[in-house]
């Protein structure tokens, strides 16, 4: 194979996930930079489908990885396909998005081929022909430019929202879908999954809130969230919280913004002592403003901020849910 | 069931940090602690050898500091303690790190084995499945709950947007613990004081580096992330800021 850039996107249940997106939309990006051709690959079963709405994008060819041992997803079939499908095509750089299904296969499929993964990736760079990927380290405070020691394939994971899904280019014409059958062995699918279900009843849809005051680890006591849910309730908005504070059982679990919880873009967001892990900001980065108000100057969350204020949230929220009542009331 | 939990070192929560002169690493002289998520994972540990008896056994990777971890964990209530000491295990990739637990450990037969689902100071979410494989084991990630079966284990992986899935597993397998699967428990005095007779093993460089290589990866620099959001702070008095701060949701965001 030429070198080339091989771009494995996720489905569930016959949907392509929309990070699947921002996924080809890096690979593109990196193709333009290299001048490596750009290939796709869906796995599963019955996803030739899928693999033709991938084909519309920009890019040479579209692979449909098929198994029927594929469905339901599990770490050993999906690492022993991929295996043997990079193996034979021996793709210079291996791209996806990282997910919680990418994060459960990727470092083993990587350790069966004696190679490794570079994840999270938030952007990457040339060093002279020099490959740099860039990634957040102790939560956001530092960054880091990672090189591959090794030999390729080099896999590399990125970020929700690093690239924007909008941004992918549409091919000229359709890319040409092989689809390819693998065989895997009986008895290296260890894991038995059952049927993927939502636990909390979805009281609040916080994706479609304008308005969000979310609560972090610096509101310090349960009986504090009240300061929040005034202020929420004085801007005609949701309340919300990072996970500690759902795990703790202050707020409930459908009220977490993140990775594990809702992925939410209001109009406004208002950070209260959240201090802006990663795993917090994937899941609200892209709101239009972000006001944050944290008693830590270094705080990871300052980065994202619109408005920021350095100081005691308990001494500013009071003042504050009564400038907004006095605002709303015409004042 | 005899269960090995990884255990990880790491800078804490709020500690600043500075880069070392080359910029490929901080500058050691911070406060430390255990990687929050690792801590859960202990927390599950000795949860199940309560449920079900057995042996909960501590590992870490790291120098003479690193040590603490182990000694809060037996404290905690973990029967023994591996401790692979060395600066060198600091600026290893999860590869080599697996690798050296792996060869750590190639004398002991677990059912089970828990890390956190990622550390705070790297965040790469890789040595437990990298171990997993380098054993020949079944694994699961970001697991929020642990039941045991005829057949081995149930467990409760979660995804993304609050969605979760069980799974049923053969024992042995590695599993990677979530955060706020449990609720940590604090040290006894009494626990303190049973910790200092419990054994701690050292291991050293020399004994696994066979089974190590170059890491694959390499930090090239380190800094301090570049802005491209143009932040404007808001300071002055609370009474001050809260106008300020008003004026802005009416007129910059117009919410008001």
């Amino acid at each position: 194979m030429a070198d080339a850039i091989l771009v494995i996107v996720e489905q569930r249940e016959g949907k392509l996930n929309r990070v699947s997106w921002e996924a080809l939309t890096a690979g593109q990006a990196l193709a333009a930079e290299t001048g490596w051709i750009l290939e796709a690959a869906v796995a599963g079963s019955g996803v030739t489908t899928l693999a033709h709405e991938v084909a519309g994008k920009k890019v040479a060819k579209v692979y449909a990885l098929e198994s029927a041992k594929l469905e339901p997803y599990t770490p050993d079939a999906f690492a022993a396909v991929l295996k043997q499908f990079i193996g034979s095509k021996q793709p210079r750089l291996v791209l996806m998005p990282h997910t919680y299904q990418v994060r459960d296969f990727v470092p083993k499929l990587a350790t069966a081929m004696e190679r490794t993964a570079i994840s999270d990736c938030i952007g990457y760079k040339k060093d002279g022909d020099k490959l740099l990927f860039t990634r957040q380290m102790f939560q956001g405070k530092l960054a880091a430019d990672v090189s591959f020691a090794c030999d390729v394939p080099w896999f590399v994971t990125f970020q929700n929202g690093a690239f924007r899904a909008d941004k992918v280019e549409a091919g000229a014409a359709a890319a040409p879908v092989e689809t390819v059958n693998l065989k895997i062995d009986e008895g290296v699918v260890r894991n038995k999954p059952q049927e993927v279900f939502k636990e909390a009843k979805q009281a609040v849809d916080l994706t479609q809130a304008e308005i969000i005051v979310s609560v972090g680890r610096g509101i310090k006591e349960q009986k504090n969230i009240e300061l929040a849910k005034q202020l929420a309730e004085a801007l005609g908005g949701e309340l919300a919280a990072s996970r500690p504070i759902c795990d703790s059982g202050w707020l409930p679990m459908d009220r977490q913004i993140g990775s594990s919880g809702q992925t939410v873009a209001p109009k406004l967001y208002l950070a209260l002592g959240i201090s802006g892990a990663i795993q917090h900001i994937v899941g609200m980065k892209g709101a239009r403003t972000i006001i944050a108000i944290n008693k830590d100057s270094e705080a990871p969350i300052f980065e994202i901020a619109d408005y920021a204020v350095v100081g005691n949230l308990f001494d500013i929220v009071p003042p504050l849910i009564e400038e907004v009542k006095k605002a709303r009331a015409g004042g | 069931m005899k269960i090995l939990v990884c255990m990880k070192q790491v800078p804490q929560k709020d500690a600043p940090l500075k880069l070392n002169e080359s910029s490929t690493w901080i500058r050691e002289d911070v406060s430390y602690e255990v990687n929050e998520p690792d801590a859960f994972a202990l927390e599950e540990a000795l949860r199940q050898k309560e449920k079900h008896s057995g042996e909960v056994v501590v590992i870490t990777a790291g120098p003479a500091r690193a040590q603490q971890v182990l000694r809060e964990a037996l404290a905690k209530g973990a029967d023994r303690a591996i401790h692979l000491e060395d600066n060198a295990f600091v600026g290893l990739d999860a590869s080599n790190t697996a690798r050296a637990f792996a060869a750590a450990i190639q004398d002991e037969k677990f059912d089970l084995i828990f890390t956190g689902l990622q550390s705070d100071d790297y965040g790469y979410a890789q040595t437990g499945v990298v171990l997993a494989e380098l054993l020949g084991w079944p694994h699961a990630t970001i697991i929020m709950q642990i039941e045991k079966t005829d057949g081995g284990i149930r467990v409760k992986r979660e995804l993304e947007a609050g969605y979760f899935q069980f799974v049923d597993m053969p024992l042995p397998a590695l599993l990677t613990i979530q955060s706020g699967i449990n609720k940590l428990r604090y040290a006894t005095l009494i626990g303190i004081k049973q910790a200092k007779n419990k054994p701690l093993r050292k291991v050293t460089l020399a004994e696994v580096q066979s089974a190590m290589g170059a890491n694959m990866q390499k930090i090239e620099r380190l800094y301090i992330p570049q802005k491209t959001k143009n932040t404007e702070f808001l300071e002055g008095p609370s009474a001050e800021v809260a106008k300020k701060l008003v004026e802005k949701l009416r007129n910059e965001v117009r919410v008001l």
